[in-house]
């Protein structure tokens, strides 16, 4: 440590100002610091100088030097701060206490947005005062209503068992047909327990239903060996008029042709369908306008994975975020003669991203539909359909595939009557852990076609929180016009007050090497992770914003949902609600709304389209206003709606045209729609 | 004169022997590079960040509010390398679905620089004062980055190497060093203690999170103590006090250790100079 006076340094290093002097001084002598120091010797004068500090110990003996009155000016690695305020400006009363106050000002924004954004009262209210305050009011009715079934989740390899819950944590799933084309709404729910049966509950229009799976040859279907039920979605896939089911498993994938209505028959290995995909997410749709059912299916673990028999525990995914080492994605062409042809990677779907949901809508008006894919784990994925040659991933442009999250569930609605699809993705939201916040993404104004762009306005418009999301789906709950959102949510469910999410959160930012193998995940030893949680119910005001009301409208279980469908089920012109939840109970929720309230409903027949209409769009304009809904083969979580069109009407509507866009092209304009009817529709020759 | 100051003229003394002709551009600028280096690697190779405009937010946030508080106290335009740095870990560190988050952290940081001193010192790393208040203040808006880069590892190992390059340049490798040797100590023990696999609870380290927290946070100059020796006991106290946090099941175990230990020992070391110049003075 060595001084010198400031006019020396000066003279020896030059420098137009202080400052330079300082940095050359800094650079010629290799030191890390100088001091500029008032000093008193001792001798009561003050004395300046620098000093340059070369050795440990340098600083600590002139800062701790009694004689060292004012230390003004640090030169720390080439930077110029103040060390010392006793001697600076800084000490002016005035402005200190402002930025004091304006720092504790601060420290409080954050509760003052907490307090703010407290949602209002959503206690649970009285049928009238909810039908009143939000048009409409859901009942629990399973039991009443003929139905008792709860979920049995999958028990896999012992190797998995210290994190089991989470690993088996898929499965339950409800989709809505009318097998029998009595006009009663039918569901099918899957089961995931080694030799548990799936359910197919018919509706029996008095309000009851009966589970006649059995019967019908597609209950049993979860034997050991061939893997266990993850979802299943509907499609006439043989134009016979009847809709077939595909069942998608980990394990080997099932297509049961509709026999009239009166019983299924496999039609799997005439299909060509794969021995084996651990497939979450399936999807009818016809994307060559062949007037054929296609069908995609999404894999989630790797196909060359048994669950039930590992050979490495390394099956997890590489990354929390980033992980490409999912299962493969098959798109099955209709040949036409009850074979499917594999063109998954002839048309450009070549992803081994961890898929959990997916659907098609033609999301650009090219009257081919896209596919979107809505990933763990990963970006989500937007499949443009090239007039059904190929299929360009446009994710990422498009912004959908910017930023990765834990992508599960894929639903469009119209949420702002302009004739344009929003796309729902859920995320997982745990307050302080991991908020990735669900994803509302809207089309960008002044953008279509390939140079569609998204927008993610969940935030705006309030959908964005909803604890560990799973499926969910858009419709009108209160018929006022404007498509509502209902969500499901919970993981595992264990016990209450304890939490895994640390142990979640330390192993989901390790490297692959760690991450990938599941011998490295801490056990769970019982405890939740992100369980016991509130379902969200948000009612659209049709302005850009949603309420959430689950609690007042009687939506108040805490299972831990996956799968939601909405289907007019007792034909009243009201969507009600079926909940699928894992190692939980379905949950039948009948619906009344306020009879001010108008709707109108569509059936739809293909002709030169496929039969099941899926891919056709009704245009509904009314009250200066539209609505654009698609038949969907498969959408939300391991799910499918009703595969009639709900439309709500609100108070006093007139109609000024109804269009229908079918896959074939055609366009077909209807002269006269009964309001407060279903109208059934068939393709116009 | 007192002795323990006086030396030799600098003019006279010859001059000190050059560094090596590597990394000898102004230091001011080797951390702002590397944290723009690291931001670049791990958007390009891992698109880490929630948004460009958040992160740019932050930058801009924590330099305006930088410049203005450093005009007003200081009576100059303060180096806003510092700031920079601050804005650049807030954008990557803050993961918000939110916009305020981003603008409030960085203004929190940077402002605690200037209303937090005792003595002239800012005791708390700016970054980790600000990411510490939101999480502990605003749960309900955020976390902090939790993932892998696009788990590439060279990507990461680029970073290590770098990084450990330009903080032995800095001289705190051993503040570096000392941390990382005592998370993978404790991390053994903490195998031991909870039963859980050795692989998970080093899980974290390898993470990009972690290389921001012991390149930026733990070495920052102006918030340890100055003797390498202290400095070495602090990063070994910050990873102890950590594995407690880590026992008791504290998901932001690290930020919330180097917030307690930080200060902790900065304000151990005022006060031991203060009472040395007391006894001094006295005698």
């Amino acid at each position: 440590m060595s001084s010198i006076s400031i006019e020396a340094a000066k003279a020896t290093y030059g420098g137009k100002s202080e400052k330079e002097t300082l940095r050359n001084m800094a650079r010629e002598c290799g030191c890390r610091r100088i001091y500029k120091y008032a000093n008193d010797y001792g001798d009561k004068k003050t004395h300046t100088d620098y000093f340059r500090i070369e050795k440990p110990g340098d600083e600590e003996r002139l800062r701790s030097s009694p004689h060292v009155h004012k230390v003004v000016l640090v030169y720390n690695d080439g930077e110029i701060n103040l060390l010392n305020p006793q001697i600076s400006h800084f000490v002016t009363s005035v402005p200190k206490i402002l930025l004091v106050l304006f720092f504790i000002g601060l420290l409080a924004t954050p509760l003052i947005i907490k307090w703010r954004s407290q949602p209002k009262d959503s206690s649970p209210v009285d049928k009238q005062v909810a039908l009143s305050r939000y048009g409409f009011k859901l009942e629990e009715v399973s039991r009443a209503s003929g139905i008792d079934f709860k979920h049995q989740a999958p028990t896999l390899d012992p190797k998995l068992d210290h994190i089991m819950p989470q690993v088996a944590s898929m499965g339950a799933a409800v989709s809505v047909v009318d097998f029998d084309r009595d006009g009663w709404q039918d569901l099918y729910v899957t089961n995931s327990g080694e030799g548990s049966f799936n359910a197919l509950y018919r509706n029996q229009g008095d309000g009851t239903f009966k589970d006649v799976a059995a019967e019908m040859n597609v209950a049993d279907v979860n034997q050991a060996g061939t893997g266990v039920s993850m979802g299943a979605v509907w499609g006439d896939y043989d134009n016979d008029g009847y809709e077939d089911l595909f069942l998608y498993k980990w394990g080997r994938p099932e297509l049961f042709h509709n026999d009239a209505g009166r019983g299924f028959t496999r039609a799997t290995e005439t299909a060509g369908l794969p021995a084996w995909v651990n497939a979450n997410t399936a999807v009818w749709f016809d994307y060559d306008r062949d007037g054929r059912l296609d069908l995609f299916l999404g894999g989630y673990y790797p196909e060359a994975v048994d669950l039930w028999h590992l050979t490495t525990t390394r099956m997890m995914p590489e990354s929390f975020e980033y992980a490409r080492n999912g299962g493969r994605k098959y798109l099955f062409h209709n040949l036409g003669d009850g074979r499917f042809e594999e063109t998954s990677e002839r048309l450009g779907i070549n992803t081994r991203r961890w898929a959990l949901a997916a659907s098609a809508a033609d999301l650009r008006g090219t009257g081919y539909p896209d596919l979107f894919i809505a990933n763990d784990y990963g970006v989500a994925e937007l499949f443009f359909n090239q007039e059904g040659k190929r299929f360009d991933e446009a994710g990422e442009r498009t912004g959908v595939g910017f930023a990765p999250k834990s992508g599960m569930n894929a639903a469009f609605g119209d949420i702002l009557n302009q004739g344009r699809f929003a796309i729902y993705v859920s995320n997982i939201s745990e307050e302080g852990v991991l908020v990735q916040g669900n994803n509302l993404w809207l089309p960008r104004e002044g953008t279509n076609g390939d140079s569609i762009q998204y927008e993610n306005f969940a935030n705006a418009m309030g959908v964005e929180l909803g604890g560990w999301s799973f499926g969910a789906q858009f419709g009108d709950l209160n018929n006022d016009g404007t498509l509502d959102l209902y969500l499901v949510n919970g993981y595992v469910s264990a016990e209450d007050r304890s939490s895994y999410w640390y142990d979640f959160s330390k192993i989901a930012s390790g490297n692959s090497a760690i991450i990938a193998d599941a011998a490295h995940w801490p056990p769970m030893q019982g405890r939740s992770l992100s369980g016991h949680q509130q379902k969200k119910v948000w009612i659209n005001d049709g302005t850009g914003h949603f309420t959430e009301v689950a609690q007042a409208v009687g939506v108040t279980d805490t299972f831990d949902g996956r799968s939601i469908a909405q289907a007019d089920l007792w034909n009243r012109g009201v969507l009600d609600v079926i909940v699928a939840n894992q190692r939980g109970p379905l949950l039948l929720y009948k619906n009344a709304v306020a009879p001010e309230n108008s709707w109108i409903e569509f059936e739809l027949e293909g002709t030169a389209s496929n039969r099941s209409a899926i891919g056709a769009q009704v245009h509904v304009f009314w009250n200066r206003q539209q609505q654009v809904q698609e038949v969907s083969g498969g959408s939300g979580f391991c799910a499918q709606n009703d595969r009639r069109l709900h439309f709500g009407l609100g108070r006093n509507p007139r109609i000024e045209k109804v269009e229908i866009r079918w896959p074939s092209g055609r366009i077909q304009t209807l002269d006269r729609v009964e309001i407060g009817k279903l109208n059934k529709v068939k393709e116009a020759a | 004169m007192n002795p323990e100051l006086t030396a030799p003229d600098v003019a006279a003394a010859p001059p000190a022997k050059r560094r090596a002709s590597w990394l000898s551009f102004d230091n001011r600028f080797i951390a702002p590079v590397f944290i723009t280096i690291i931001l670049l690697v791990g958007q390009l190779v891992g698109g880490i960040l929630e948004s460009y405009e958040k992160t740019l937010l932050a930058i801009f946030a924590a330099i305006a509010t930088e410049m203005l508080l450093g005009r007003i106290f200081t009576n100059k335009w303060p180096h806003l390398a510092s700031a920079y740095i601050t804005g650049i870990s807030v954008g990557i560190l803050v993961r918000s679905t939110a916009v305020w988050p981003y603008l409030w952290c960085s203004v929190v940081s940077v402002a605690s620089k200037y209303v937090l001193r005792v003595q002239g010192r800012h005791i708390w790393n700016p970054s980790n004062f600000g990411i510490s208040a939101f999480l502990f203040l605003a749960p309900f808006a955020g976390a902090t980055l939790s993932v892998q880069w696009g788990n590439n590892l060279t990507a990461m190992a680029v970073i290590w190497t770098l990084g450990s390059l330009i903080i032995y340049r800095l001289r705190r490798f051993h503040i570096t060093a000392t941390y990382v040797a005592c998370f993978f100590l404790f991390a053994l023990v903490r195998s031991w203690i909870t039963g859980d696999p050795f692989q998970s609870e080093i899980a974290p380290i390898t993470g990009p999170m972690y290389q921001l927290f012991i390149f930026f946070m733990i070495t920052d100059p102006k918030t340890t103590v100055c003797s390498k020796r202290g400095q070495c006991a602090v990063a070994a106290g910050v990873a102890f006090v950590e594995m407690i946090f880590r026992l008791l099941e504290v998901v932001h175990a690290p930020y919330y250790a180097l917030f307690l230990v930080g200060p902790a020992a900065n304000l151990l070391e005022i006060n031991l100079t203060s009472r040395r110049r007391e006894r001094v003075a006295a005698a």
